[in-house]
């Protein structure tokens, strides 16, 4: 293709190619602290133009690759970063088979990590990227890679994408580390926020999952926080994953260990604050 | 009489694990996971690779465990026809 652009993270290497300049340049922007990606990519994500004319006539950004989505709807040239990003987890999502793969937010301390999942819009990916600012290692904000041999959750950091009101939390971090304000998106504004340095330095350090969490957020809610059975978390873990299935007794095997040995709570927030009190709290438990 | 008799697959084509009370069970020749609660998994294991009406498993397992009905062998006969709609167990 025209533009490439080659990205490691984690344990997972990118191959980006793209019919435009303009993306490639914003997602190496964001990732240019980034160590040397491998010579091998994993998944190969490519930005097309969806006829060959609109490459320049209202450009309209098809996202393929490995796998494709057949139904994916093009997007705009503006929003070509998200294209990327999206690019890049539905390769994940769709082709990923050395781990298995839970949707889920996972941060770190101590040497232990807390994995956050929850419906779409549960505030788990903001609050994985406020701890992250509060002491914490944000391990991925997206999905949690559970090692199928040992068990433990490896890091995933992409930049983070934060969504409407909770780009506002983000003011003050440096500016390098924000991507640009992405207007009128599928999912309203998005601006892309690169995990801080410890998080970039330390990606290929996994850690042994020690608490599940599942927020829930609604501005009405009341602070709580309830337990929440091993087989209701085995249920809701094998949702929240892509490739359960795929993987077959491996993943059964991945998941029941995890489940059986860690502990798990639901907590309801009312804002960010809140869930990080809820955090640190339950941590400290 | 207490209906047909089933049977399920040997032991080993299942793989299980107790979850709060609960078991969690990969059924290896569907690929498939269930959340089974008792006397289900009970019920598998009296039927592995060894077939039996109601009454036959009661029997069974009735030495280790309690079924809570006031008709036992109806309980099994329903949790058997819910097991045969799972597709693990299937009519001997």
């Amino acid at each position: 293709m025209k533009h490439r652009l080659d990205l490691r993270i984690g344990p997972v290497s990118f191959r980006i190619g793209s019919d435009w300049r303009s993306p490639l340049d914003a997602l190496r922007r964001l990732y240019e602290t980034y160590p040397e990606p491998d010579p091998v990519a994993d998944f190969t994500v490519r930005l097309e133009a969806e006829r060959v004319w609109r490459r320049w006539l209202r450009p309209s950004v098809a996202i393929r690759g490995d796998y494709v989505l057949p139904d994916a709807a093009p997007m705009a040239l503006a929003h070509g970063l998200l294209a990327a990003e999206m690019g890049m987890n539905l390769q994940m999502a769709l082709g990923q088979k050395r781990f298995l793969l839970l949707h889920a937010a996972t941060v770190e301390k101590d040497g232990r990590a807390l994995l956050m999942t929850g419906e779409s819009g549960a505030g788990k990916s903001t609050l994985a990227a406020l701890l992250g600012e509060r002491g914490w290692r944000l391990m991925g904000d997206e999905f949690a890679l559970l090692d199928l041999a040992d068990g433990r959750l490896h890091p995933f950091p992409r930049a983070i994408s934060l969504k409407n009101r909770a780009i506002a939390l983000f003011d003050g971090v440096a500016p390098d580390r924000l991507g640009p304000l992405l207007a009128d998106t599928p999912k309203g504004t998005i601006r892309h926020l690169r995990p801080g340095a410890e998080a970039i330095a330390r990606m290929d350090e996994p850690a042994p999952p020690a608490l599940i969490l599942f927020p829930r957020y609604d501005p009405g809610f009341a602070r709580a926080i309830r337990p929440v059975g091993a087989a209701e978390v085995f249920v809701r873990l094998t949702q929240a994953s892509t490739n359960y299935v795929a993987l077959g007794e491996r993943g059964f095997a991945a998941l029941a260990g995890l489940v059986a040995a860690i502990p798990a709570r639901a907590i309801d927030y009312a804002d960010t604050d809140m869930a990080a009190a809820l955090v640190e709290e339950l941590w400290d438990q | 009489m207490a209906g047909p008799a089933y049977i399920a697959d040997p032991p080993d084509a299942v793989r299980a694990v107790e979850l709060d009370g609960l078991t969690a069970l990969f059924h290896r020749p569907s690929g498939m996971t269930h959340i089974l609660a008792a006397p289900a998994p009970q019920i598998l294991a009296a039927l592995a690779a060894k077939a039996g009406d109601a009454e036959a498993i009661l029997a069974r397992i009735g030495e280790r465990f309690e079924i809570e009905a006031e008709d036992p062998a109806a309980a099994i006969a329903a949790r058997l026809a819910e097991l045969e709609a799972a597709g693990l167990v299937r009519r001997a």
